[in-house]
């Protein structure tokens, strides 16, 4: 099966520093592949450049067609969707008018079977729709972020910490939905700090450092693998040293 | 001072202020969307009120040819930023949009002016005109540097408003222009005299403040533009090309502009450099409505309308200054109150 997503020797850089470095990798259908790494190596900046907002040097190709010359507009009505790390709602629009426009590329007949899958994964979205979004907690922000993406029937949806700042229990919430998405045929590319958590969901996983993949592999392998478990799970065994 | 003179004072200052509210609508919106302070807002006005002016004695205006000229020029812009991936579809879809369009409405004009037009074609006329060059005029001088600052669009927008101005004096000529009433009807309560202008004005404004809320209250295309002026990021990440946008509200605005030319250019004589000080009004409004909210801008329209009308009666010669020195306390107040914000970054 040949991949959905699939990036090749990528560069991006901020000016003269280079933030991702040569890095490689591809989602396929159904698939949800995780990119796991600290804080500041460069996995948001991965995922925007793949999504137009930052230039990328290397090639990019998305079903099969290489996104180049395509700007963020283009990405999306070919069905590539960003849940951006800040969420990027319109405040001051209620929750169903931010849906709204999350269809705002695909026909009206199809933006209403929209609002309902996204209102049958998010029942507390609905409860809200009339409330304006910049007063939603935390939790139902990114609730609605990720129901504004997948309003345009994307087929990889990248999510960009899920998890930040929300409490345990809706995040066990946001993981459980994740899930569900591949059911409905939409695969994800999930960036997490909340290493564990996001091996647990996953097929396959990348561990960035310092702009480049220095693993990747079946989840499982990386979940079991010393020196991720030492610097992302938490366990520390005897005598590895930190990375 | 009695009480007639007083109402006939606020007559006048509410008529007036209504032309205000438009022009003040209009540069919110465009500001909201693109973050432009529209300077050229007034040349609008006077396109639009010279161009019907010029039409109703059966000229042809120099308009016309500003929009074919504009149109050919973003087509070579198009051209220039398709360069590495010329797309048919994407070249024919320019080229209707920038030059077979300002084509048609040169021929149109061609073919219908003359001194027996009917009014409703001479408006007609105008109005596409001035739409024409309004969309040209964000694609060629805003559409390229929209990721800039405030400050750099304040810039281009204060060069275009030379520019056009210049232009104006070539088109329309250093004498001012009258035009033909909407109507000549009139209505008399108590001490008042509406004539059937000053109704048209009030009845148009209310029109296009409702018209204008139904579009962003109501309807996806609105609620697209309002959500480019909210998170602009988060508008393209759903989809929404910030450039269609801009060229929306740049059409919204020389529309608007071009119906408050023509509503008073039968009441008072436009000359080609009178849009400006009628647009600064209009600014005047948005400023105390912060160019961030409508109804605050259309109230302070009014206000601005009511303190030149009374003005003019009782310090002719301060008039300007007066309505001017408005902004003073209003600055300082605003200056106070609000936190200091940084300049969104993107």
């Amino acid at each position: 099966m040949s991949a959905l997503l699939s990036v090749s020797d990528a560069h991006v850089s901020y000016g003269k520093v280079e933030a991702v470095r040569s890095v490689s990798l591809d989602v396929r259908d159904n698939e949800i592949v995780t990119i796991i790494g600290a804080n500041g190596a460069g996995k948001t900046t991965l995922l925007n450049a793949i999504m137009g907002v930052l230039p990328l040097k290397g090639t990019t190709s998305f079903a099969g067609t290489d996104m180049a010359l395509l700007d963020i507009e283009d990405r999306v009505a070919a069905g590539l969707s960003l849940v951006p790390e800040h969420r990027e709602l319109f405040a001051t629009m209620n929750v169903e008018d931010n849906l709204q426009l999350g269809a705002f590329r695909i026909p009206k007949a199809t933006a209403a079977k929209s609002f309902e899958r996204v209102y049958t994964l998010f029942p507390r979205l609905k409860e809200r729709r009339k409330q304006l979004a910049g007063t939603l907690s935390g939790g139902e922000q990114q609730m609605l972020a990720m129901g504004r993406a997948l309003m345009g029937a994307p087929r990889l949806l990248m999510l960009d910490e899920p998890s930040l700042g929300l409490a345990p229990i809706i995040v066990a919430d946001i993981f459980r939905t994740i899930g569900e998405l591949r059911a409905a045929g939409v695969s994800v590319l999930l960036v997490e700090q909340n290493a564990q958590a996001a091996l647990q969901i996953a097929d396959r996983a990348y561990v960035m450092e310092l702009g480049e993949f220095i693993l990747s592999g079946s989840a499982k392998d990386i979940a079991g693998n010393q020196r991720v478990a030492a610097s992302y799970l938490g366990f520390q065994h005897e005598g590895t040293s930190g990375i | 001072m009695n009480t007639t003179i007083m109402l006939f004072l606020v007559q006048d200052g509410i008529t007036n202020g209504a032309i205000y509210a438009l022009l003040g609508l209009a540069l919110v919106l465009v500001f909201a969307v693109t973050r432009v302070i529209l300077i050229p807002q007034g040349e609008f006005v006077t396109y639009g009120a010279l161009s019907y002016a010029m039409l109703a004695t059966g000229q042809v205006p120099g308009t016309v040819w500003l929009a074919m000229a504009m149109g050919i020029a973003a087509f070579g812009f198009d051209l220039f930023d398709a360069r590495r991936s010329l797309r048919l579809k994407r070249i024919l879809r320019s080229l209707v949009f920038n030059v077979v369009m300002p084509a048609a409405i040169l021929a149109l004009t061609y073919r219908l002016a003359g001194p027996k037009t009917p009014i409703a074609v001479n408006i007609a006329l105008s109005l596409l005109i001035v739409a024409a060059i309004g969309l040209y005029l964000y694609r060629l001088a805003f559409q390229p540097i929209a990721h800039t600052s405030v400050l750099v669009l304040l810039i281009a927008s204060v060069g275009c408003h030379l520019a056009l101005q210049g232009l104006g004096l070539v088109f329309f000529g250093a004498e001012g222009l009258r035009g033909p009433a909407l109507s000549n009807a009139a209505l008399t309560i108590g001490p008042l005299r509406f004539t059937g202008q000053s109704l048209a004005v009030y009845g148009l404004t209310v029109a296009f403040i409702i018209a204008l809320w139904l579009f962003f209250g109501f309807t996806l295309m609105g609620k697209a533009l309002r959500a480019t002026a909210v998170n602009r990021l988060g508008a393209r990440l759903v989809g929404i090309r910030t450039t269609l946008s801009g060229q929306i509200a740049f059409l919204l605005a020389s529309l608007i502009g071009a119906i408050s030319g023509i509503l008073i250019v039968p009441i008072t004589t436009l000359y080609y450099d009178t849009g400006f000080l009628i647009g600064l009004k209009g600014f005047i409004a948005a400023i105390i409505g912060g160019l961030v909210s409508y109804p605050l801008t259309a109230v302070a329209a009014l206000l601005v309308g009511s303190v030149e009308a009374f003005s003019s009666f009782y310090a002719s010669n301060f008039k300007e200054v007066i309505v001017f020195t408005l902004i003073l306390p209003v600055l300082m107040l605003r200056s106070l109150a609000a936190p200091e914000v940084e300049e969104e970054k993107d």
